[in-house]
């Protein structure tokens, strides 16, 4: 019955990719704790770390997929909302140390100490309580998109122009966090974390606890965007991607869907990056430099905007060549990155997803005129991209 | 001078009867003065940063109003036109030493036509086979910069190279009651230059002509004969050459390194989103704007949270101006 409910809200693609995710959820974490480091199967702590940051990588993707290939607003500060999820997770990270910091200080984090603070500033309250840090998570993202969106969807910059109003958006954060007034530790950020939760930052069980959560996580956000981009809604999306002006004509307020799925990314994207905190350890100002936010952008290019599944494989695949690159041919992993965004562009528009998919339409072309039996296989290749119309799911 | 009179009266206007009343109105009209000579000195900054600005985002101004295309490897011509002056300092310390005062004059037409050419190969490589899709041509032209910043990395190493100053840049002169350095009044006169040209070339020449008809009415010029693919590498280049221009002058305030374009690039997109396309003239009070404001905000909010302040300003302007200042009149609903 579930099997069946998912499948309403999910293509079978899309089924495939959570069915994986909660399997890998499930296997990773046990080939780390439960098979003995000698296996040939043992997956070491430091990869789970590493795999992690990866799925982290593509919850980011799926967030930018969502506005970017379902409604056609290209931003250019995704980063932002991610490094902000961060931020807030680092906060009750760094309330958790607690008395154990350099000046064992047990209310104040160290930098505070460290400035010659007094005491804990307003918008520290409440980040010793986890509860309060994962509401944060969504809220801060959340209520700054809406802010952000309302002003500038509701004006109608489109475009460029809004990629570049994003792009300083994150580059307005970058500079405020640079800021050791700012009170999230300036530069040098937040780091030296301890516990989450009551447990170990640095212990493998917390390690592959944090794997889990974010393969889950992400498998919930596949299943979030299918069950947007098949709803009703999400067809209007795909219209306002494709004709926004026809879509405002129709009678539509195209401001508001776009806000709605604008500020339903930035929550994902601040929840991806507050499960990326604990697992790399450290947050700093650097996360909201304008080049991660275009580099967040390539992954969706590379593995097909448009569909949910892609930007999983791109984020992955680029940040696998990104850590081997970067450690075995420093000098070229820009070359290849910046290759990589002009051959995508040119060659990929549709990414890696979008050439299978093109591949699979010839195919099935050609059985077809063997068939000699004229099922035009147009429909079929478009219901990739865009949701043939079928029944909606009772409401 | 007028401070040290302030420090001689400050103690006097203490004093009860008309010496302490005269010492009082002494002060407050010293004070104003020096309140004055600051505001002064504000706007003359902040004309001076408005010029970098200017040189930095005419470039990108004339291709993306034409083509409607961000370019963001914008930044990355700038730098070449930076590293262009390093080396033709370098030919000239070996080969002409007693040329050296000349060398950014010797510097400007080679930047040019060297940013110029790489801009035409982009142009006829890469970005016309994007046309009609301008957030790709976006990620594409990022890929661009960031290839040229490895190359130039690779090539010249990561560290800062040494651009030397000729005599006639270096020093300073008095003004009434501020210091101004030749350099900082050199890139105001050079980039009204620059501008001026610009805009002769707009508007009187053949070129120009066919640029702006382009801008306005793309598929009508292309009715009309005129051959717009030509117009387009030809503005990239001319886009690209003015970067390239701009590096020369940045070379002389700036550090010369392979991350000297990034530091402009989002600058520049922001004079250009506030002046708006179409109109070079929007261009330069954008970035004048610009300039005096972020000049006027540092000293109460600080060099950073002045930025800050400006970036906020512009994406609340943008929602009063979606097309900035100088917006081109049409009827499209789609840009």
């Amino acid at each position: 019955m579930i099997t069946q409910w998912l499948f309403t809200h999910v293509d079978r693609r899309g089924a495939f990719a959570i069915a994986l995710l909660v399997a890998i959820a499930f296997f990773v974490p046990v080939l780390n704790l439960l098979v003995p480091e000698t296996s040939a199967l043992h997956v070491p702590t430091y990869l789970v770390s590493l795999l992690g940051k990866y799925l982290t990588y593509a919850l980011l993707a799926v967030a930018l997929d969502l506005v970017w290939g379902f409604c056609g607003i290209l931003s250019l500060g995704h980063g932002a909302f991610f490094a902000l999820g961060g931020y807030a997770m680092g906060m009750y990270l760094m309330r958790q140390i607690g008395p154990r910091g350099v000046y064992a200080n047990p209310v104040l984090p160290d930098f505070m100490v460290f400035l010659n603070w007094k005491e804990l500033p307003w918008f520290w309250y409440g980040f010793d309580n986890f509860w309060f840090a994962a509401l944060m998570v969504v809220l801060v993202p959340g209520i700054l998109a809406f802010g952000f969106g309302w002003l500038a969807f509701r004006s109608r910059v489109t475009g460029v122009y809004l990629s570049i109003i994003t792009q300083a958006l994150t580059y307005a954060l970058l500079l405020a966090f640079f800021r050791n007034d700012m009170g999230f530790g300036g530069n040098n950020g937040l780091t030296d974390f301890k516990d989450i939760l009551g447990f170990n930052v640095q212990a493998g069980t917390t390690r592959s606890a944090l794997f889990a959560a974010t393969a889950l996580f992400l498998a919930l956000a596949v299943f979030l965007a299918s069950f947007i981009i098949r709803s009703k809604l999400g067809k209007v999306l795909v219209g306002v991607r494709d004709a926004e002006s026809r879509m405002r004509f129709l009678g539509y307020r195209v401001e508001r869907y776009k806000l709605f799925v604008w500020t339903i990314s930035a929550m994902l994207a601040g929840i991806a990056g507050a499960l990326y905190v604990p697992q790399v350890g450290i947050i700093n100002p650097s996360e909201f430099e304008p080049a991660n936010s275009i580099e967040a952008v390539i992954w969706v290019a590379v593995g097909g905007r448009g569909t949910i599944i892609g930007p999983i494989l791109g984020a992955v695949l680029v940040n696998f060549g990104k850590t081997y690159f970067t450690a075995a041919f420093p000098e070229i992993w820009l070359f290849a990155l910046g290759a990589l965004f002009i051959l995508v562009t040119l060659f990929l528009p549709k990414g890696i997803l979008g050439l299978y998919g093109s591949w699979q339409a010839r195919r099935a072309t050609r059985a077809a005129l063997k068939d000699d039996d004229a099922q035009p296989p147009l429909v079929k290749q478009s219901s990739r991209l865009v949701p043939a119309p079928e029944p909606q799911a009772a409401e | 001078m007028a401070a040290k009179r302030l420090v001689s009266l400050t103690p006097l206007a203490t004093v009860q009867g008309p010496v302490g009343e005269a010492a009082s109105t002494a002060i407050a009209s010293i004070n104003s003065e020096l309140e004055l000579w600051n505001g002064i000195q504000n706007i003359i900054y902040g004309l001076s940063l408005g010029s970098v600005l200017l040189l930095a985002a005419i470039g990108l101004a004339i291709t993306f109003g034409v083509m409607g295309v961000i370019n963001m490897a914008h930044g990355e011509m700038v730098m070449i036109g930076a590293y262009t002056t390093f080396v033709v300092q370098q030919i000239i310390r070996v080969s002409a030493p007693g040329l050296f005062d000349y060398s950014l004059l010797i510097a400007l037409p080679a930047a040019f036509l060297v940013s110029g050419a790489i801009g035409v190969v982009i142009e006829r490589g890469i970005i016309r086979f994007l046309y009609g899709r301008p957030l790709e041509t976006l990620l594409a032209t990022w890929g661009i910069s960031l290839v040229l910043q490895q190359a130039t990395r690779s090539w010249f190493g990561a560290s800062n190279v040494q651009v030397g100053s000729p005599s006639w840049m270096s020093g300073s002169f008095d003004v009434g009651m501020l210091t101004l350095t030749w350099s900082r009044l050199w890139i105001i006169v050079f980039a009204l230059a620059v501008f001026a040209t610009l805009q002769l070339v707009l508007k009187k020449t053949m070129l120009g002509l066919r640029m702006r008809a382009v801008t306005q009415n793309r598929r009508m010029a292309s009715s009309m004969g005129i051959r717009t693919p030509w117009v387009d590498a030809l503005t990239f280049g001319l886009g690209s050459g003015i970067a390239g221009i701009a590096g020369v002058a940045l070379s002389q305030i700036d550090n010369v390194s392979p991350n000297l374009g990034q530091g402009y690039i989002i600058d520049s997109f922001m004079v250009v989103v506030f002046g708006g396309v179409g109109n070079l003239w929007g261009t330069l009070v954008g970035a004048m704007s610009l300039g005096i404001a972020n000049k006027f905000l540092e000293p109460f909010a600080g060099a950073v949270l002045g930025k800050i302040f400006v970036l906020v300003l512009i994406i609340l302007f943008i929602q009063k101006r979606p097309r900035g200042l100088f917006a081109l009149k049409g009827r499209a609903i789609e840009a």
